[in-house]
């Protein structure tokens, strides 16, 4: 699957890391190459620099053939303008958002963008651990289960 | 009118001070604390501190009762956002980005924006008038830009001078909505002449930019 990821931040890095490991094609953009670093030098993703609103940087990075776009950065605003671009200039399939604000992400969930929003996951996660609610499974996805060379890169034993 | 202004930079807050002027009913949201209440200064509580796509805020400026909001922020993303808001979530009946990228013209329009100003575009288009000969200038496009308003200066020099409408020759896909004659804009009947000073109002079709041209300017 071709996947572009627009923000290189600590999700974007991450899931660009294990989808390349997971044997798909991998574009992300971010605003600067200084980002770029959170990839580390071994792993094999095209690297645009430029602001995913921009309809040039996306066709730049090869949003014309992408299956899936994935808008990860910290602005909720970004997110949501580069999706709404992403499903109805470039009319991908999957497009998902990373939300932080609950009500835009409601919003934009009816427009028809598939927005993930973690501050209400993290909420419901942290307020059963408050509670005990013993229903909720242990939060605990630790990155060496998302990125086999993990481990590699920190030098662990 | 109700007015929202979202976004006290210049823009904003010169349209402020003018819809006030006016007598509209005013808020001017702000996000940055300082820029804010440095504003509230001179403003007083027509500023409201806050980021206008959040909907507590937006609730409590007053959103849901608002004619129109008018989103003037450095950043397109949020002023896209705050109009897409203020529609779905408050029903405001009418919305004004303002675009700084002109390709998000047309993103914004299809998105539902139901009016968008982008000051690069404007600015660009009378750059490009300066180098182009003759005297049309190009004031707003409609829609979808194929029709365009157009106003043109009658000089000492132009073949219209002292013809009646309705024999200069327009052409076909060509209207004139009004001349504008010492400060007084007229609405030309097929027998009203022009005279030197008029200024013409029209409205024409893209491709026939440059007939409606040679009709009312000397050619080269």
């Amino acid at each position: 699957m071709k996947v572009l990821i627009l923000g290189c931040g600590r999700v974007g890095s991450t899931l660009a890391r294990q989808l390349v490991q997971e044997g798909h094609t991998v574009t992300i953009i971010d605003l600067t190459s200084d980002a770029f670093r959170r990839l580390g030098s071994k792993v094999k993703v095209q690297r645009v620099v430029g602001t995913g609103m921009d309809q040039d940087v996306l066709r730049r990075a090869g949003i014309e053939t992408a299956d899936v776009f994935v808008a990860v950065t910290n602005g909720d605003n970004t997110n949501i303008m580069a999706a709404q671009i992403a499903r109805q200039v470039f009319e991908i399939k999957k497009v998902i958002a990373r939300i932080y604000d609950p009500i835009r992400a409601d919003a934009y969930r009816e427009l028809n963008i598939d927005t993930l929003c973690t501050t209400t996951v993290a909420t419901s996660l942290i307020r059963a651990r408050v509670l005990g609610d013993e229903r909720m499974k242990p939060f605990e996805t630790v990155l060496s289960d998302m990125d086999s060379e993990y481990r590699e890169l920190i030098g662990a034993r | 009118m109700y007015v929202i202004v979202v976004g006290a930079g210049k823009v904003g807050y010169y349209l402020s001070k003018r819809l006030l002027t006016e007598g509209h009913e005013v808020v001017l949201m702000e996000k940055d604390r300082r820029r804010a209440s440095m504003l509230t200064e001179e403003l007083g509580d027509v500023v409201m501190q806050g980021d206008g796509c959040e909907i507590r805020l937006m609730a409590e400026a007053g959103f849901g009762r608002a004619d129109t909001i008018v989103a003037v922020t450095g950043d397109d993303e949020d002023n896209l956002v705050v109009c897409q808001m203020a529609k779905r979530q408050f029903s405001v009946p009418r919305t004004i980005a303002r675009v700084n990228n002109p390709t998000n013209e047309e993103l914004f329009a299809r998105l539902g924006i139901d009016t968008t100003v982008s000051s690069t575009a404007l600015i660009y288009n009378m750059i490009d008038q300066q180098i182009e000969p003759g005297q049309i200038i190009p004031i707003g496009a409609l829609r979808k830009g194929n029709i365009e308003i157009v106003t043109v200066n009658i000089s000492e020099s132009s073949p219209v001078l002292g013809k009646p409408v309705r024999e200069i020759g327009l052409p076909d896909r060509a209207l004139i909505i009004s001349i504008i004659r010492d400060e007084n804009a007229l609405l030309p009947q097929g027998d009203t002449r022009f005279i030197s000073g008029d200024s013409v109002i029209a409205l024409v079709s893209a491709q026939d930019e440059n007939s409606l041209r040679s009709v009312f300017t000397e050619s080269a």
